[in-house]
């Protein structure tokens, strides 16, 4: 832990943390996105109510290297789906989408199925969550 | 033997969760005051009833509702053939934030958190076969609560209940959402108008319902502390006390119908001290700071919510033990209503079975565990008098901070609180992840392979949605719109007037059958939009 690439792993990455749909519950949105700056990364956090275009466009403005969604109100599927559509017609194919919040085991697989890189529930530990990132954007 | 134990003990075994420190042992000469006032006496540590539940049991209350208003009224003939004895309406994102099912950002979410109500229609199948002059009804309803409020009454006199009649609750407490459950919608001003509207119509219309419900549940199933969790609301609570005075009414009347929500977390003597200070703290601000000389209008009167972010998807049987032990903190607490959670709530729509099993868990606290028999059991214990007084202490050392910011709506607008909240949230789960925290099942005793390892999947009817829609567009095609034009019209007018109660022109509009997304876009059409200040 002394080692500062280790404590920092994410220092000089980008990253977009984003409430999509009417889902008012952000606290898990801002502590990871308070964990991620903690790792080094500058986060760009939107507030809540981003409809997936917004959220698509803001990624490819503030050109992030990766983009969470946060859902906890059960409509991950839908929302992560036009999330990928969006990113898809704003030519960001290439930008790395996690999805955190109430996200049942088999929906799960399905987001990973989809090319969602990491899907991370609310008993996770943080240093889980950093480090899944960090692999992927390494 | 025991000296072994003491030394072994680390240091967060002598604190609270809140950081109150624990003695090993608590004694008589630690109390300030060691003999106090009887329950039912102000300022009412002991309770606000001097019979506590002899007189009669809290309300059983379990948040229910999903997709739609058939499917929804058949859970609560359930859960009342079950013995509960009173509804809680849950609501879905559309209904909460004001979208019709139909707008786009609607759609995803129709019917996924609660039942979706659109308009009158809606409510009159929720209710269909129950007695709304005989139920008491709670709805967990902020930002359009006002609309939900007109649209119960509305419902009431289609069926011939008087308004009189009727008992229950709207949540209606917008300064909350921008804190932390984000069902916001207007700016803080014109909300603040809108509940001062609800509340001084309620006063005259529905002298039995209360017309606001000041929720610390959420700040605290968010992150906060349980001492925060009571400063945080007690400080919203002068703030609506404040609006309220502002606008000409009558502290000594409207204070009788507030109303406060809470949750129950695990550490049980926390629970049960934040309670019994907050009544006296309350107590205490109506009579000095307000003048108030009516008992009744100094009264804290409360609900809860047993669970929340206390329950894990790990090991889910375990948080049937854990919202049994939050039951018993929140009886010795003297809660009014209590709302306990189904163990699988952490990760879905609780199943029949589920929720069955969280009404069994508090009826048998009720008529098995002896708890209810006397009041303020706990009173008198060195140990709960001794953490009463601190966490008073801590509470208003709080609500100070908050006072010299500005007061609790300057502290939201400008993101201040929820800034607090995030960081404070971020130190729990910290803890939680360090294992300072225990969690059984989730950081310490885990088996992985038993996450969510449930027998009963709920399953929400992927037609659900469909439906709502088919029956928005039905009852768009069916009503008369020239009525419903007018009403929505003379709404935007009154919205432009500040000191006009809007509440008339709600209630006009339900009885029309407008939507509540219509009523809200010409309400936002007059307030504008929340502008949601970001602070991390």
């Amino acid at each position: 832990m002394s080692d500062v690439s280790t404590a920092r792993p994410l220092a000089g990455k980008r990253i977009l943390v984003a409430k999509p749909g009417l889902d008012g519950h952000d606290i898990g949105a801002k502590v990871v996105a308070l964990a991620l700056r903690d790792a080094g990364a500058e986060v760009v956090y939107t507030g809540l109510r981003r409809s997936p275009e917004a959220i698509a466009r803001a990624a490819v403005d503030e050109d992030v290297d990766a983009v969470g969604l946060s859902v906890l109100s059960g409509s991950h599927k839908e929302l992560v789906a036009e999330t990928l559509q969006c990113l898809r017609a704003h030519g960001a194919t290439d930008v790395p989408m996690f999805v955190g919040g109430t996200i049942p085991a088999e929906d799960q697989a399905a987001l990973l199925g989809w090319g969602v890189k990491g899907v991370f529930t609310s008993g996770m530990p943080l240093e889980d969550i950093i480090a899944a990132v960090a692999r992927v954007l390494r | 033997m025991s000296t072994i134990g003491a030394k072994g003990a680390s240091e967060e075994a002598a604190r609270t969760p809140a950081g109150i420190e624990v003695p090993v042992v608590a004694t008589r000469d630690m109390l300030r005051q060691p003999d106090m006032e009887a329950p039912g006496e102000y300022p009412f540590t002991r309770g606000i009833f001097p019979d506590g539940y002899r007189g009669r049991l809290w309300t059983m209350r379990q948040y229910s509702g999903f997709g739609t208003a058939e499917e929804s009224n058949e859970r609560y003939r359930f859960l009342l053939e079950q013995g509960q004895t009173g509804l809680s309406v849950a609501l879905d994102l559309p209904t909460q934030c004001g979208f019709d099912p139909v707008d786009p950002i609607a759609r995803p979410e129709i019917g996924k958190v609660g039942v979706s109500l659109s308009s009158l229609a809606d409510m009159e199948v929720l209710f269909d076969g129950i007695d709304l002059g005989a139920i008491s009804t709670s709805f967990t309803i902020n930002g359009t609560a006002a609309i939900i409020y007109a649209m119960y009454l509305a419902c009431a006199d289609r069926r011939g209940v008087p308004r009189a009649k009727l008992t229950g609750t709207i949540q209606n407490d917008i300064l909350k959402e921008y804190v932390a459950r984000g069902t916001w919608i207007f700016p803080v001003r014109p909300s603040m108008r809108l509940i001062a509207d609800t509340v001084l119509f309620a006063q005259d219309a529905t002298p039995r319902f209360n017309a606001i419900s000041i929720a610390g549940a959420h700040v605290r199933d968010a992150g906060s502390t349980a001492v925060e969790e009571m400063a945080y609301t007690l400080a919203n609570g002068i703030a609506y006390v404040d609006e309220l005075i502002r606008r000409g009414g009558d502290v000594e009347r409207f204070a009788q119908r507030l109303s406060f929500f809470f949750y129950v977390h695990m550490d049980f003597f926390e629970e049960v001290a934040k309670f019994r200070a907050a009544r006296r703290i309350w107590a205490r601000l109506m009579h000095e700071r307000y003048g108030v000389t009516d008992p009744r209008a100094q009264l804290f009167r409360f609900g809860v919510v047993c669970g929340g972010s206390s329950l894990t998807a790990a090991q889910p049987y375990n948080n049937v033990v854990r919202v049994a032990i939050e039951t018993m903190a929140a009886v010795a607490g003297g809660a009014q209503s209590i709302f306990t959670c189904a163990f699988d709530e952490a990760f879905q729509i609780p199943t029949e079975v589920s929720a069955e099993l969280a009404l069994r868990t508090q009826q048998i606290v009720a008529y098995e565990s002896g708890i209810a028999r006397t009041v303020d059991p706990l009173g008198g214990s060195y140990w709960v008098e001794h953490l009463t007084e601190r966490t008073e202490e801590e509470i208003l050392a709080v609500m100070a901070e908050i006072e010299r910011y500005g007061g609790a709506v300057r502290a939201i607008e400008d993101g201040w609180l929820q800034m607090r909240l995030a960081h404070r949230a971020l130190e729990r789960k910290r803890k939680i992840d360090a294992g300072e925290t225990v969690v059984v099942g989730q950081n310490r005793f885990r088996r992985p392979d038993q996450d969510e390892g449930v027998r009963e999947v709920f399953r929400l009817d992927p037609d659900a949605s469909r439906r709502v829609i088919e029956k928005y567009e039905a009852v768009r095609a069916r009503r008369d719109a020239g009525a419903v034009a007018r009403a929505l019209d003379r709404l935007a007018a009154g919205a432009a007037r500040d000191e006009e109660n809007l509440l008339p022109h709600l209630i006009d509009g339900c009885h029309a059958y407008a939507t509540v997304g219509e009523m809200v876009d010409r309400l936002r059409g007059q307030w504008g939009d929340f502008q949601e200040p970001i602070r991390l």
